[in-house]
Order: structure tokens, then sequence, then C-alpha cells
């Protein structure tokens, strides 16, 4: 009779997997627009590619609140400071999200004065490519990112062993 | 009075400060000396040119031109609606002149971004400091010696540290 | 007996970081404030994070080329960039365009203007705690979008222009969709004017802040419908006409007060304008080419003709071989055009080589984004949205 029970109204799992599908279908962006990406990242957001729909409509502009950082739109010297600062407030576990040709390589601007790609800095995990990338882009990189926070291990979180 | 009208006149009173008077596709171009700017533009803006809308620097190293740098204003009437580019020289030695921002305010933040972009020093000019590259920033990007690629300060940041083992996937 | 309220209260001078991340400040725009309690005493803007290097990646590319840069200064309105940079070039070298292409580049600069001033509207209610108009807004500017893609390809990044005509012309049946669509912006702005002209907190919060007077707006250089806020009356559109702009009728859009409240009013008024001279665009629209005749060695024959003939396969080389081409007389020339911000300029130097010897824009949103301090000194902290809001920065025309 218990045992019945259990079965029909349990789901056994693992904890790690629990956590990942948490984690993965309420991802709190927080955009770092600076530039024409930031404007089609607006459109992501907009009525017609609702970002809703994936569970992340919780767009929060402070690094402490979320958990996925957008970087959309070219980042230039001046600006990489404020980006550093910005991704080491950010709590563990975080995911970084290029968007756009700047952000990823610097696109065009192969000038003195922007950096070319985000990733020589820090880590990135998914890079969303065009200039500027169509919103439905945006939406694939988005479901590829949640591809990747479901398959995370836990165990990856330790801490670095001191060199 | 017509634009044709106030540049002869400018020409008689100042004939040392005017080098030269140009046109080009329809649009007057009065060559100065870069010292008398000031006493020039105050007598430009007295009879009409009221707006000041660009002001800019065009490095000549390569172009040619009567000095090295040459800061151009962009002048409008809006009475009759001409405009006249003035062009002041500077030599290399001691790029500097007097600043405009006493005639008008938008001058501030332009003769910022030339003293920025080109190195020109304005006098008088109550806060010349850099307005669009970090104030560290060594060098004059917009000169013509600059590299386009920078002299490697778009590599120079630390690489973050997070401080967690993760496999690269 | 005093009443608590009237007690002065004590507070200290606090100095406020206000961005380069926030919310309010789109995109990168970084202030320091100095406060007593909750009014600004002195406000430092800091600009330039996101400074690119477009005049100097100008002087390494080709007329041609550097068109698509332009689409990136500004990334509400890229068509007017589009244009501007290309009647600059235009003027420089000595090209005229035919009529055509004229009316069909007035047609794309006003639905950029309507895109921008939506756009506009809708972030500062946003910025205000108003969200239903930025999202009417923003559905519209989603249609405005789809023409775009319809003409040139692409949805902001635009290119559309070329140095001699444009890239490719309107497709059939493109009259229609753009009628529709008007109609649509139409209705939708008088919804929002609806939502909010009267209403009341709107008003308070718009009414009687960030006034500019005339003589301030002359000196700071403000152009567009800030100027025109202030009873201004100059729209390089009819005073200086550019692109056969004299061939419509429209009104030019004035109010007198000079704040928040009166930009606001201005830029519907304009989309308005602009909806009327699309219009009158469509309707007259010329027949002819929108491209100039390639024998004059500006613009490349169609492919057909290059694979075909003798005399095509010779212009296609005269155009794309290094040291032939496009190349301009010696000389300078400041093209001023009426950009939904104001009067962008584009001022090309040349020593007569392929690339340009200096480009160099007159952003509006840096002359009207410098009078900010003065504005917000003497208000409350809240009031720095409003008023960020109201001039429309767009940083990338901003910084450069
Ligand atoms: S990738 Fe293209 S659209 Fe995005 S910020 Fe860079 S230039 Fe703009």
């Amino acid at each position: 009779m218990v045992q019945d029970d259990i079965k029909s109204n349990v789901l056994t799992t693992t904890l790690e997997s629990a956590i990942n599908w948490g984690r993965k279908n309420s991802l709190w962006p927080m955009p770092f627009g600076t530039a024409c990406c930031g404007i089609e990242f607006m459109a992501v957001l907009a009525a017609r590619t609702d970002l809703a729909r994936f569970g992340a409509e919780a767009i929060r502009f402070s690094p402490r609140q979320s958990d996925l950082l957008i970087v959309a739109g070219r980042i230039s010297i001046k600006m990489m400071p404020v980006l550093i600062r910005i991704y080491e407030q950010i709590p563990e576990p975080k995911w970084v999200m290029s968007m756009g040709a700047c952000a990823s390589t610097g696109g065009v601007f192969d000038t003195y004065s922007v950096i070319q790609g985000i990733d020589q800095f820090i880590p990135v995990d998914v890079y969303v490519p065009g200039c500027p990338p169509r919103p439905e882009g945006v939406v694939e990189g988005f479901i590829k990112l949640q591809d990747l926070v479901g398959k995370e291990k836990l165990a990856d979180y330790a801490p670095a062993p001191a060199k | 009075m017509t634009a044709a009208n106030i540049l002869s006149k400018i020409k008689e009173n100042f004939p040392e400060a005017v080098l030269d008077m140009t046109e080009f596709a329809g649009e007057q171009i009065l060559h100065v000396r870069g010292p008398d700017i000031l006493t020039l533009l105050t007598k430009l803006k007295a009879d009409g040119f009221n707006f000041l809308a660009d002001l800019t620097a065009i490095d000549n190293l390569t172009l040619g031109g009567y000095e090295r740098f040459a800061v151009s204003y962009h002048l409008l009437c809006h009475q009759t609606g001409e405009r006249l580019t003035v062009k002041a020289y500077i030599p290399e030695e001691k790029p500097s002149l007097p600043s405009v921002e006493s005639l008008w305010k938008t001058a501030d933040w332009q003769e910022r971004e030339v003293f920025d972009l080109y190195g020109i020093k304005f006098e008088g000019h109550p806060n010349l400091i850099r307005i669009m590259n970090p104030d560290d920033f060594e060098g004059y990007p917009l000169r013509k010696d600059y590299p386009r690629l920078g002299r490697k300060e778009r590599s120079d940041f630390p690489v973050v540290d997070r401080g967690i083992q993760k496999k690269k996937s | 007996m005093t009443r608590v309220t009237e007690l002065p209260l004590e507070t200290d001078k606090m100095v406020l970081n206000f961005g380069p991340q926030h919310p309010s400040t789109h995109g990168t725009l970084r202030i320091i404030m100095e406060l007593d309690g909750e009014t600004v005493t002195k406000a430092t803007p800091e600009i330039g994070y996101l400074h690119s290097g477009f005049e100097k990646l100008g002087e390494d590319l080709d007329f041609n080329q550097y068109i698509t840069i332009t689409d990136r200064m500004n990334y509400l309105s890229p068509l007017c960039n589009n244009v501007a940079y290309a009647l600059a070039a235009e003027k420089l070298i000595g090209i005229e365009v035919s009529k055509r292409t004229e009316y069909i580049r007035v047609l794309m600069c006003e639905l950029s203007r309507i895109a921008d001033h939506l756009l506009n509207v809708g972030m500062l209610a946003v910025d205000l705690g108003a969200l239903t108009a930025f999202l009417y807004g923003f559905k519209l500017r989603e249609d405005i979008y789809d023409l775009f893609e319809i003409a040139t390809g692409t949805r902001l990044t635009t290119s559309y222009t070329l140095v001699g005509g444009l890239m490719r012309d309107i497709p059939d049946g493109y009259d229609k969709a753009v009628l529709k669509v008007l109609d649509e912006v139409d209705k939708v702005a008088n919804d929002i004017e609806t939502l909010l002209n009267k209403n009341r907190i709107w008003q308070d919060r718009t009414k009687k802040i960030g006034i500019i007077s005339k003589e301030d707006a002359i000196s700071y250089g403000i152009t567009g419908p800030m100027a025109r806020a202030t009873g201004i009356e100059w729209d390089i559109r009819v005073n200086e006409p550019y692109s056969s702009y004299e061939d419509f009728e429209f009104d030019v859009a004035i109010a007198l007060n000079g704040d928040v409240f009166d930009r606001y009013l201005v830029r519907m008024e304009e989309i308005r304008q602009s909806i009327k001279i699309c219009r009158q665009s469509l309707e007259k629209m010329p027949s002819g080419d929108v491209i100039v005749d390639p024998g004059l060695g500006y613009s490349l024959p169609p492919k057909d003709e290059v694979y075909n003939s003798i005399e095509g396969l010779i212009y296609h080389f005269e155009v794309t071989m290094p040291n032939r081409g496009m190349t301009p007389p010696v000389g300078e020339a400041y093209v001023p055009t009426e950009s939904p911000n104001g009067e962008l300029g584009f001022y090309i130097v040349s020593d007569g080589n392929r690339t340009p010897y200096r480009v160099r824009t007159r952003p509006p949103s840096l002359m009207n984004y410098s009078i900010f301090s003065k504005l917000i000194e003497g208000h409350m902290l809240s009031d720095a949205p409003a008023i960020i809001g109201s001039i429309n920065v767009i940083a990338g025309e901003l910084d450069r």
C-alpha cells in the first residue's frame, strides 16, 4: 500500500539534476548592453521573442542578484575594468553569454580602443554570432546555455587546489 | 550681412591673421593663424555667425598645409542660414591655441575631445582633461603617427581568476 | 511650537556614482553627482565608455566600406547615418544622384525617425515607471524593422546607401506594406498620447524639469527636437534642404517651454509629420535607377553585364582594382543633416586617395548631452532619469 503510494506520488532523482533543472529554468540575466547589440537584446525581451518563455524574464541590473551575464556590445578599454569588476561581483554559479561579434572578437572594430574578445580576460560559456545577432539567434544561444547548465557537475564548484 | 561681405571685411581688418580664403564644393573656408583665432571668432560671432556647429582637428602630417595641425570650426548663421569653415593652423612644436569656451559653451567638451585625441592644448579652457580615453592613456590616437591597432593597450588587462576548477566541456 | 516638518533637515554632502552600468543610463553613461539630501548640487558626466575609434577606422576604409561602420554609430536610426555619410561623400566627390534615390532616402530617413522617437518616448516612459507606452512603441518598432528588413536585408545594421545611390531598389508592393505600418503608427501615437498627455504623474514628473533657455541651447550647440522644444525654429530639412526635402510639405514642430514635457510633445508631433512625409514620398515616387551610371566609375555594374559584356568587365575592374575606383579631388566637405537627434554632420577631408584622409562625425548626442550638468543642478535625484531620457543620448554616437 504505502509502496504504491510513493511510486505514484514521489519522483526520485539525484540532487544534482534537481538543482540543475532549477537553475537552468530560472536564469536571471544581467544585460551588460553597451551598443547596438543592447538594442537587439531589448527586442529579445519585447513581445515578439519573449524571453519569459524560457524562464529568464527577471532582468536584474545588479550583478549580485543575477547569475547570467549577457555582454551585448563592444567593450572599450575604458569599460573593461568595469566589466571585470561586475563579473567578479556576480556570485557563483555564474555564466557568461557573449552576444554579437564585438563582444566575442572585436567585430569590425579592429582599433586601439576596442577589446578584441572579452574571452581573453573573463570566461565565456556561449557565443552568439551576428552583428547584431537576430533575436532568434539569442534565443538559440539561450537554449544552448540551458543545455550546458543542465549538464554541470556540482563537484566542479569545489575550490581549486592552491598553487 | 552676407558671408562674402563679412569675409572680405575680415580680410581687410586682420591682414596678417588671415592666411588664405578658399572655396570647395560651394563651401567657404577661411584659413587663419592659430593664435588669432579667438579675436577672429569673436568678430565673426558678432557679425552673425552665432552657432558653433562643430569643432575638430586635422593632422596634416602627410596632407601638407601651413602647419602640422589644423583646428577647424564650423560656424552657422541662423539668420541667413550660411555656413563657414574656419581653419586655424598651429605648429607641431607648440600645439596650443586660445580656447573659445568663453564664446560658446559647446566648445568645452569638443576642445577636450580634440585635446584627448590630438594633444592640442587650449589655453584658457577651464577643465582640459581627457574625455574619451581613460585618464592613464598615453599618446594621442588620432595623430597620423599613432598606429590604428594601438600600442598594446587593448590587451593589457588581468585575466580573471574564478578560484574554482571547472572542466572545459 | 514649530511643526516637525518645518525644522530644517540636517544633511551631509554625499557623492553618488551613477552608472556606467545602470538601467536608466542607456548603456554607458556615468555621472558623478554631489547630493545634498535628495537635491543634486553638482553633476559631472563622464563619457567615453564606448569609445571605439570610429574616426581612426575611417582613415583606413574606403568610401563605400565606411558606410557599414556608420550604422553602428547610431543604432536607433542607422539609416539616417548611412544617408548622411553618403551625402557627404557625394558632395566631396561631386556625384549627383537620381531623384528616385533621393525619395527613397527620404522615406527611409523618416521611417527611422518614427522608430527612433517611438523608442525614445517609450524608454522615457519606462524610466518614469510606465511600461505600457514602451511595449506599444516597441511592437511598432518591430514592424518598422520588418520594413527595413524587406528593403535592406537586415533589421538594424542596414548599410543601405552607397556613394552614388542605394544598394538596391525597394521591392514591388513595398508602398502597401509601408502604408499599413503608417496607419498603425498613427493609431499608436494617439494611444500613447492618450495614455500620457493628461496623465497627472507624467505631467508632474516632466513639466518644469530640465528647462533649457533659447540662449543656452545656442551656446551649448543643441539641435534637433531638444532645440525646437525651446522655441528655436531651425530644422535643417527646411532651412538647408538636402536630398529633395524641399519637395515635401510638412510642418516643423515647435514648443516654447524647453522642458522634458515639451521635448516629448515635439517628438510626438514629429512622428505625425514624418508619417505625412512618408505618404508624400510614396505618392510622388519617381521612376528611374537607384544608382549612378556604372560608366562614371563610382558603382559596380550589374553582375550579368560583368559576365557577358566587355564594358561591364572593364567597369567592374575600374572600381575594384587598387589605386583605381572612387578617387575624390583634394578637398573637404561638411554636410549637415537633420537626424532624429539633431544636426548630424559628416566632415570628410580627402587627400585624393581611395580612402578619406580624415572622417569626422558631428554627433548630435555629444552636444545635447553636454548641457546635462547644468540641467540637473537643483533638481531631485529622481529627475535625472527623466532628463537623460529626454535628451536621448546614444552612446555609440556620443563616444564614437
Ligand atoms: S556586434 Fe555589431 S551590432 Fe553588436 S555591438 Fe558590435 S557592431 Fe554593434
